[in-house]
């Protein structure tokens, strides 16, 4: 058993780096389809998810609140909470994904310290778990899209691009949730994830235009969560414009902080 | 040029200096081992040598490359046996050695192909699609083991290999190393025992808090270090203070451990009859030949295994 299973070929690093680290990214989505064949059921529990959503804002509240006036007209009030209800879904997956999910891995399992012997190194082990994120994510949202469409709550074809939309908020927020969770010391320290998404949920323009929040508007901005909502939502009413990008610049610079940290901490963490 | 080569390296955690200045080269194809008491470093220095553990000081290089810049190349080309065990809960035993052989990027179906012979080699082929959880340590230890030959690596590091196994499943073992020296692998390991230090390495080093104390082949350590036999008093169940004056005469050096007292001697059996002579009756006695436990005494002062 002499022969490599690598070439000894060393080029400079710098060179292999991108290749290289997404192609261990690759590998740490693989486990993760392997693990998850065999508990298959408890991703499509999730699809029901959002059904129940979207039923309790059709025949419950939703019935009792009029139009909503939006800049194109005004819009059913269902059709208008929908998308936010979409984009939070987004984050709440996104974040149970990257924080329990990823905790239970590196403090318990001892996962990535496994991986980190082999060739890999820590951005393939963050890249990785965050892409698995994204696949579920991308599951999720297709189903909250499905639904929505079923319930007669999609007016457009453009609300096709509230996925990439949804993608993105998920991109960003398991980015974040997992640098959070990297500096995360005990179970106890995840009380604080709710008493961060919950005020986010409330608060980012989800039930009530951004107009109606008045002088409080710019606490409005400081959500990631409402530039994901800003997006889903325009995706959904077919309402473009070049103010969208702003909303994708926050999402997207969000996503590289995140995944920056990330990477770094698992190196601190376990590479000691 | 040698596979390992390390010159003045240092290890430390905060203020703790773990490895505190080591030298030594491993050529290619030896069998090297790292002997030691808890704590004496040599997990750290496997973890260095490793590539997961950064280099505080001192030089190390590994197939002639520096782990800070090569640290994946190297690792695609060694094998490692943590000292605990850290498998894939989630997977079977099959799917253990797979995925692992995936993160090196070997081909699926061949990945399956060496998972399976690996899994004869270890004795597990008949849990192949069992969960990990419910084997015993030693299964485990046993997994973990054909994990690190998923790579068919050049050097392997083996940190406490065979602690948990029980003494069967160690002799298999040895044999299966021995086999894997004999391909031209190079071997680093770190134990406790030393009948296994003695039988499988070609050299080894001695190590306490963080420094190597002394290096050489087994037979070459005990040479320079004891005497060529031992003789083992067992005495009353306390042991006189004045005991070692008694017995200095006698042999070249005595220890007094808190169960036994040790008389290093050229011939044990003569020893014997001296310690007859001086009207001292030993509960039990025994003569054997100096081991390596007996050179770690000598250097350090204090029994290897407590
Ligand atoms: N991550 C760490 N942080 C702080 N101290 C550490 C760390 N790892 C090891 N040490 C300390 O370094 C010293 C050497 O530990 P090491 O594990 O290398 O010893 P060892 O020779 O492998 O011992 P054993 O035979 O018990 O496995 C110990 O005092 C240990 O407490
Ligand atoms: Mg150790």
């Amino acid at each position: 058993m002499s022969a490599t299973a690598v070439d000894d070929t060393i080029t400079a690093p710098a060179l292999r780096v991108v290749p290289g680290t997404l192609r261990g990214a690759g590998r740490m989505v693989e486990r993760s389809i392997l693990v998850y064949r065999r508990t298959w059921l408890i991703i499509v529990s999730g699809f029901f998810e959002p059904l129940f959503y979207l039923l309790s804002i059709r025949i419950g509240f939703g019935a009792l609140v009029g139009d909503v006036q939006t800049p194109n007209g005004p819009v059913d009030y269902a059709v208008f909470v929908a998308p936010a209800l979409m984009a939070s879904s987004a984050m709440n997956g996104a974040v149970y994904d990257s924080t329990m999910n990823i905790f239970f891995k590196l403090k318990h399992a001892r996962l990535y310290e496994t991986v980190l012997s082999t060739p890999l190194g820590p951005s393939a082990v963050a890249i990785g778990e965050i892409t698995w994120a994204l696949m579920r994510g991308v599951l999720y949202s297709v189903a909250f899209l499905g639904c929505m469409a079923a319930l007669g709550m999609v007016i457009s074809w453009w609300a096709l691009l509230a996925l990439p939309a949804c993608v993105l908020i998920g991109l960003a927020f398991a980015s974040a949730g997992m640098a959070v969770t990297t500096y995360m010391r005990g179970w106890n320290d995840f009380e604080f994830i709710p008493a961060a998404t919950l005020p986010m949920f409330v608060l980012s323009a989800t039930f009530y235009p951004v107009s109606s929040y008045g002088g409080l508007s710019w606490v409005v901005q400081l959500s990631p969560l409402y530039h994901g909502v800003a997006l889903v939502r325009a995706a959904c009413l077919g309402e473009g414009s070049w103010g969208l990008l702003g909303h994708v610049t926050v999402l997207a610079v969000m996503t590289v902080i995140g995944l920056r940290v990330a990477s770094r901490r698992i190196g601190t963490l376990l590479l000691t | 040029m040698p596979v390992i080569a390390a010159r003045s390296v240092h290890k430390s955690f905060g203020e703790f200096e773990a490895v505190r200045g080591v030298d030594f080269e491993v050529a290619r194809g030896e069998f090297f081992g790292f002997l030691g008491p808890n704590g004496a470093g040599k997990s750290s220095l496997m973890r260095m040598i490793g590539c997961v553990s950064p280099v505080t000081s001192g030089e190390l290089r590994i197939f002639d490359l520096d782990p800070n810049v090569d640290g994946a190349a190297i690792r695609s080309r060694m094998g490692v046996v943590p000292q605990t065990d850290n498998l894939d809960q989630e997977l079977t035993l099959l799917e253990n050695l797979v995925m692992y052989g995936r993160y090196f990027d070997i081909p699926r179906r061949e990945c399956r192909d060496r998972a399976r012979e690996l899994l004869e080699f270890v004795q597990l082929a008949d849990r192949a699609d069992s969960r990990v959880e419910p084997l015993s340590g030693g299964m485990k230890r046993r997994l973990t083991i054909a994990r690190s030959l998923m790579n068919r690596p050049e050097l392997l590091l083996l940190d406490e290999p065979t602690t948990g196994l029980d003494p069967q499943a160690r002799h298999v073992l040895w044999e299966r190393l021995y086999r894997l020296k004999e391909q031209g692998v190079t071997l680093a390991l770190t134990t406790h025992y030393m009948d296994e230090a003695e039988q499988l390495c070609d050299r080894l080093v001695v190590m306490d808090r963080g420094r190597i104390v002394a290096e050489g082949t087994p037979r070459g350590l005990i040479v320079e270090h004891s005497t060529r036999e031992v003789l083992e008093l067992r005495l009353l169940s306390t042991t006189p203070d004045d005991i070692a004056e008694r017995l200095a005469p006698i042999g070249e050096r005595v220890e007094v451990l808190p169960d036994r007292v040790l008389v290093y001697a050229h011939d044990g059996e003569a020893a014997l009859a001296s310690v007859h002579q001086l009207g001292i009756e030993p509960l039990a006695s025994l003569v054997r030949r100096s081991s390596l436990e007996d050179v770690f005494l000598r250097l350090t002062g204090r029994s290897l295994v407590e």
